[in-house]
Formats: C-alpha cells, sequence, structure tokens
C-alpha cells in the first residue's frame, strides 16, 4: 500500500473524496432511506448521525461495498463503486479500515493474530516485520505488550481499541468507525476521540464516524449528515458545530440540544 | 540500496543528521535496521544528538514508523538526544502516539517449555478433573430432573416442544432412510451365505433379531448424536460467547433446568419411538431384499420375522436406546456448557460431544450386550 498523498496532505484535503448520489437504501422491500446526497471531502471527519434505527450502519454497509444500494450510486474519486470489476473493487476496499460496532475481531484468533492477517494477505512482508508491524499497531492505540490475548481476555474498551489496530493494519486511507465511543467510559471515549483526530492529522486518512455522542460530535466532526427515521431520508448536512446555530430543523435542533430545544 | 533510503551525516559539532530519502512503504525496498546500525556506528564515539532532514522524502507510511520506534529505542538505550522536528508532522504525531502508553508491565506472555513429568501430571489431573466434571454435571441433572417433577423447574414449554418437534419428527426421514438401507444390505449379505445351506428362511430371523436387538438402537443414537447432540453443544457453546448462559445464572435461572432438561428431556422421549421406526424399517429393507432376490413369499417372510422377534428382544433394544439418548444429550450438553468463548471453542465443543457420545454409546453398547448374554435374555 504505497501512500503517496501524505506528504502532501495538506494541498489535497478539500477534494471530493466519497460521493453519494440519489441513493436508496434498503432490505428487500423494506426501505431504510432515500435520497441520500452528500459529499466526504479527503481528510474530513464525516459524521454519520440520526436516532437509533434510522439506517447509520447500513449506511455505513453501503459506503464500504458490504451491500449494493437499492438505487442511486457511490462514487470513489471520482468512479462509481459498484460499477468497477470485482477486482477494482477488492482492491479499493482493502483501501478503506472499518471499525464494526461491536468489535468484530475474530475471537478465535489473538490480538496479534487478528492483525496479521491482513498483512500476512496482503503484503509480502517477512514474518518478522509483520510482528514489528503488529507491535507498532497496537502500541498506537495503548495496547503494547497484549499481542498474545484473545478478545475475551480483554475489556470491552480495550477490543474497541484492538479493532481499531486491525482497521488500521495496512495504512487504510478512509476509516470507517460504527459507533466508536458506546459502551466506554467518558474518559476512553474522550481519549478515542482525540486518537481519531490524532489519526486524522498524521495519517491524512479520511474518517467517517457513525455516532450519536454529541459530545463526539462536535469534538471531532467537520461535516455530517443527518438522517431521520420517520421522513426516511437526509434533513441536514455540514458542520456540526454550525449546524447547531444555524439549523431551523426542529428534529435535528432537538437533537442536537438533547431534546431541549425543538417541537414546539 | 540503503544509499537511496537515507544518508548519514557526521557534523562538526558532534551530532548527526539523518537524511530521509525517496520512498519509505510497507512494499518498499529500504535500508535494513542491521546495516543502518552498522552505518551509523562507524563513527568511533556516540554523538550529542541526533537531527533528522526529510526535504527528499517523496512518500512515508507504517514501514518509516517502525525505523523511528526502533531508532527511538535505540538512542533511549545508548543515551542519545533525538530532535525529531525534521520529520513530517504526521509521523511526528503517529510516533508520539505509538510511545506515548508505556507497555503495562507483565501483560506480555512467555511461553514455557514444561518437563515430561509435570505434562504427565497436568494431563492426569485433567482427567480427574473431567471425570469429576462428569459425575457432577449428572447429578446435577438428577437434581433437574427431581424438580421438574416436583413443579419446581423454570422451564419454557414453547422450547420442549420446538426440541420434541426437532428430535422426533423432524429426525424421521434420515433415520428411516439410513435403517432401510442398512437393513436391506444386512439382508443381503446374510443371503449370500444362507443360500449356499438352502436355509435363505433364515435372513428373517438375521434381519430381524440383529436390527432388533442391537443395530435399530446403536444407528439411531449415532445419527441423533451427529444430528441432535452436537447441535445442543453448537447452541449452548455459543450462547456461553455471548454471555447468555451468565445472563440466565445472574437472574438465578439455572441453566440446567433452562436449557438442558428441556433439550435432554426431548430428546429421551423421542430416541426410543425413532428406534421402532428405525427397527421397522430395518426388517422392511431386510423384507425387501428377501422377497425381491430370494424369492421367499410375502406372507412367510413376516410368519418367520414374527416368530423370530420376542417382545424381550424389542425391550433390550429399547432400554438401550434410552440409555443412549441420556448419553447423548447430556454429551451435547455439557461439552456446550464447557464450551470456551470463542468460534475455535465452539467447533471443539460440538466435536467433542460427537466424540465423547459415540464413545460411550459404543462402550454401553458392548457392555449390554454381554449383561444381556449372560442373563439369557
Ligand atoms: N439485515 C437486516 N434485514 C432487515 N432489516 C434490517 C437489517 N439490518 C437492519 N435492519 C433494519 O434497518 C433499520 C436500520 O438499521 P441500522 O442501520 O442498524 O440502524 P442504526 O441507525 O441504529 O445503525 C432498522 O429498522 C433495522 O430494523
Ligand atoms: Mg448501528
Amino acid at each position: 500500500m504505497a501512500k503517496g498523498a501524505q506528504v502532501e496532505i495538506g494541498n489535497r484535503s478539500g477534494l471530493a473524496h466519497i460521493e453519494v448520489r440519489g441513493m436508496t437504501m434498503a432490505y428487500g422491500d423494506f426501505l431504510i432511506q432515500k435520497d441520500l446526497n452528500f459529499t466526504i471531502n479527503q481528510g474530513d471527519i464525516f459524521i454519520i448521525m440520526g436516532g437509533s434505527g434510522c439506517g447509520k450502519s447500513t449506511l455505513l454497509r453501503h459506503l464500504v461495498g458490504l451491500h449494493p444500494p437499492a438505487a442511486g450510486e457511490v462514487l470513489y474519486q471520482g468512479s462509481s463503486f459498484w460499477q468497477l470489476a470485482p477486482n477494482e473493487r477488492n482492491a479499493l476496499m482493502r483501501r478503506m479500515g472499518v471499525l464494526y460496532q461491536g468489535g468484530a475481531l475474530w475471537t478465535a484468533m489473538t490480538l496479534a493474530e487478528n492483525i496479521a492477517l491482513p498483512l500476512e494477505e496482503y503484503t509480502s512482508l517477512t514474518p518478522a516485520e509483520v510482528n514489528e508491524l503488529v507491535s507498532y499497531k497496537l502500541s498506537l492505540v495503548g495496547l503494547k505488550g497484549f499481542e498474545d490475548y484473545y478478545p475475551s481476555e480483554i475489556s470491552g474498551g480495550m477490543q474497541k481499541r484492538a479493532a481499531l489496530a486491525r482497521a488500521m493494519a495496512l495504512d487504510p486511507e478512509t476509516l470507517f468507525f460504527d459507533e466508536p465511543s458506546a459502551g466506554l467510559d467518558p474518559v476512553s471515549a474522550r481519549l478515542l476521540d482525540d486518537l481519531i483526530i490524532e489519526l486524522r492529522d498524521s495519517l491524512g486518512a479520511t474518517i467517517v464516524v457513525v455516532t450519536h455522542e454529541l459530545a463526539s460530535i462536535f469534538a471531532v466532526g467537520n461535516n455530517s449528515v443527518f438522517l431521520d427515521a420517520a421522513s426516511k431520508t437526509m434533513i441536514a448536512e455540514g458542520d456540526p458545530k454550525r449546524l447547531l446555530t444555524e439549523t431551523e430543523n426542529p428534529i435535528v435542533r432537538k437533537f442536537l440540544t438533547r431534546g431541549e430545544e425543538g417541537y414546539p | 540500496m540503503q544509499s537511496k533510503s537515507l544518508t548519514i551525516s557526521y557534523l562538526t559539532d558532534n551530532s548527526v543528521e539523518i537524511s530521509l530519502l525517496g520512498d519509505w512503504c510497507l512494499t518498499c525496498e529500504v535500508v535494513t535496521w542491521q546495516s543502518f546500525q552498522v552505518q551509523f556506528e562507524q563513527y568511533p564515539e556516540p554523538p550529542e544528538k541526533i537531527d533528522f532532514v526529510s526535504s527528499d522524502l517523496e512518500s512515508w507510511d507504517s514501514k518509516l514508523l517502525l525505523f523511528l520506534v526502533k531508532l527511538d529505542a535505540y538512542a533511549q538505550s545508548r543515551h542519545i538526544p533525538v530532535n525529531w522536528d525534521g520529520l513530517p508532522d504526521g509521523a511526528k504525531g503517529l510516533l508520539r502516539l505509538a510511545t506515548e502508553v508505556p507497555e503495562r508491565s507483565g501483560a506480555r506472555r512467555r511461553t514455557r517449555t514444561r518437563s515430561l513429568v509435570y505434562r504427565l501430571g497436568t494431563w492426569a489431573m485433567d482427567g480427574v478433573e473431567e471425570l469429576t466434571g462428569l459425575a457432577t454435571f449428572l447429578g446435577e441433572w438428577l437434581l433437574s430432573i427431581g424438580r421438574f417433577f416436583t413443579g419446581r423447574a423454570s422451564f419454557r414449554w414453547v422450547d420442549f416442544n420446538r426440541f420434541l418437534q426437532s428430535a422426533g419428527a423432524g429426525a424421521l426421514p434420515i433415520v428411516g432412510i439410513i435403517s432401510l438401507l442398512v437393513g436391506a444390505v444386512l439382508g443381503f449379505v446374510g443371503a449370500v451365505q444362507l443360500q449356499m445351506f438352502g436355509a435363505q428362511i433364515y435372513v428373517a430371523d438375521l434381519v430381524g433379531l440383529g436390527v432388533v436387538r442391537e443395530m435399530g438402537a446403536m444407528m439411531t443414537a449415532i445419527i441423533m448424536a451427529g444430528r441432535t447432540g452436537s447441535a445442543y453443544a453448537a447452541q449452548l457453546g455459543t450462547m456461553q460467547v455471548n454471555e447468555e448462559i451468565d445472563a440466565l445464572r445472574t437472574m438465578g435461572i439455572s441453566p440446567m433446568d433452562f436449557l438442558v432438561l428441556p433439550r435432554t428431556l426431548a430428546l429421551i422421549l423421542m430416541l426410543p419411538l425413532l428406534c421402532l421406526w428405525s427397527d421397522a424399517l430395518g426388517i422392511l429393507g431386510g423384507l425387501l431384499v428377501g422377497v425381491s432376490i430370494l424369492d421367499i413369499a410375502l406372507l412367510e417372510y413376516l410368519q418367520q420375522t414374527k416368530a423370530a422377534i420376542s417382545l424381550a428382544d424389542i425391550a433390550t433394544g429399547l432400554i438401550k436406546s434410552l440409555i443412549f439418548a441420556v448419553v447423548v444429550s447430556l454429551a451435547g450438553c455439557l461439552r456446550g456448557l464447557q464450551s470456551g468463548r470463542n468460534s475455535a471453542a465452539v467447533g471443539n465443543a460440538t466435536t467433542s460431544a460427537m466424540v465423547t457420545a459415540i464413545l460411550l454409546i459404543v462402550i454401553w453398547d458392548a457392555l449390554t450386550t454381554i449383561i444381556f448374554n449372560r442373563l439369557g435374555i
């Protein structure tokens, strides 16, 4: 995974990285969201927000290529994801890292094996180099020394961080986080937020975060989309801090102020 | 090759300047740590400071960070201060993250090789533990049965009905087909031998007795061990992984009553019935061979079968199958509850449930055959 972009991040940011055009998401006949149109720029920390069950995880699954949209398209740097040949699509998926809602570490493997698997699969590194890289990735998330632990032997927060280390194994260009701070104590959640910002700044990655933690939304996000479960479409987009002061939409206001404002 | 990825210059103020060059990516060839160290230590005295220049660095990723992390540790061990300022901002940030949280002491695991005696001892102790585990489980299960009959076991009849369905009616086709075929094979093999003596009519005795006393019970038990016992192990093992069993315990619901009891009772009720079904189809298989190949009249075959089998023979098979049901269902549930908390452990639990059940079935079958034989039943 050569990453020629890193030294010139500054000038690349602001370019469209992922574009969603007229997308409809459905499970069979069951419509989840329709008419989704938004753009995620290079270097963004992009927040997908909305109430429980509005389709945030579903949208993430569409963005990472686990699920084809019922209508519309997802463009990665201009090329339509679902129109690519399967091998090109796989190559593109390898440049993404995903942190699933439940962590989704492979429980039968140690943390080291979890992180080593993509490295062994997609790079020609020697076993010694893989081991070094695994230790380095674990040290990035503060888990140095836990190489030989199984996921069931560490706490939930540590599992989340280990899953993050696995998501970063191949130095992805785009990182997707599904509710990264859910189930973490406030201090760990805050550290994770800092880590997300640090990773964007250092890796130059584009980061897409599903979350409904208001503190995280305002702390890390610089762009966002708000999905509404009732009208089954997006009802706001833009910088969350700006949305808070500017939006007229009562549902968004209510969400961003924890129900203290909005709805007369 | 090493000239491409970095140069080391020794400056007059007794400091060293490392210039990073070209591409530092996971798939690129860069200077190895060993050759860097050799190059670095050419200078007789350790330098007072290390500086970086990265103006000619084209691209970088984790590869560069691996080098920097090593350099950091190396410099610290030799007490050389490093000034990271010349590095790209991102690399500095990542390096800070990687070195920020010190390794938790005692976290790392060491593997030790043990002596033969030690391993033998552990093995024996594991064996004892396994046996006590088995006995405890059996005891708890009997207590749970007691609670069931006094109406104090928490138990969902919906679950029970579902298990009855899947362990009973759901198993009819597979048990039927296998019994029919085994009956036919038995009949055919017997026929070839018996025909030589003109005693082909005794095929009915051979198939009838063989199926009713032995094969019927044994085949059903083995099929059900593969079909239902292992399913029990997989279900309970997965519940173990998801902490569902812990959730039951903390609510004061006994997993034994709630999970094990309905499964075992369902199989204990159904296996003898399946055994009768298997007996009938085994005899039918023999009959098909007898009538079609040996030209025995249908009625004659049936009469011969009826004369050969006594009620005691059928009872023998049923008693065996009752015990097999206990063995299969308990092995499945026990292994499921003993399962570890990961996907491989659930697989092991399933395999081990099968192996335990089949082993116990065969041992028990051999024992009863000998006992019944001695008792003249
Ligand atoms: N595999 C599935 N099949 C059918 N419906 C699903 C499936 N997964 C999720 N849903 C439905 O889609 C909706 C959105 O789910 P999800 O994207 O998980 O919501 P959230 O915004 O909380 O992440 C929910 O109403 C859920 O019931
Ligand atoms: Mg979700």
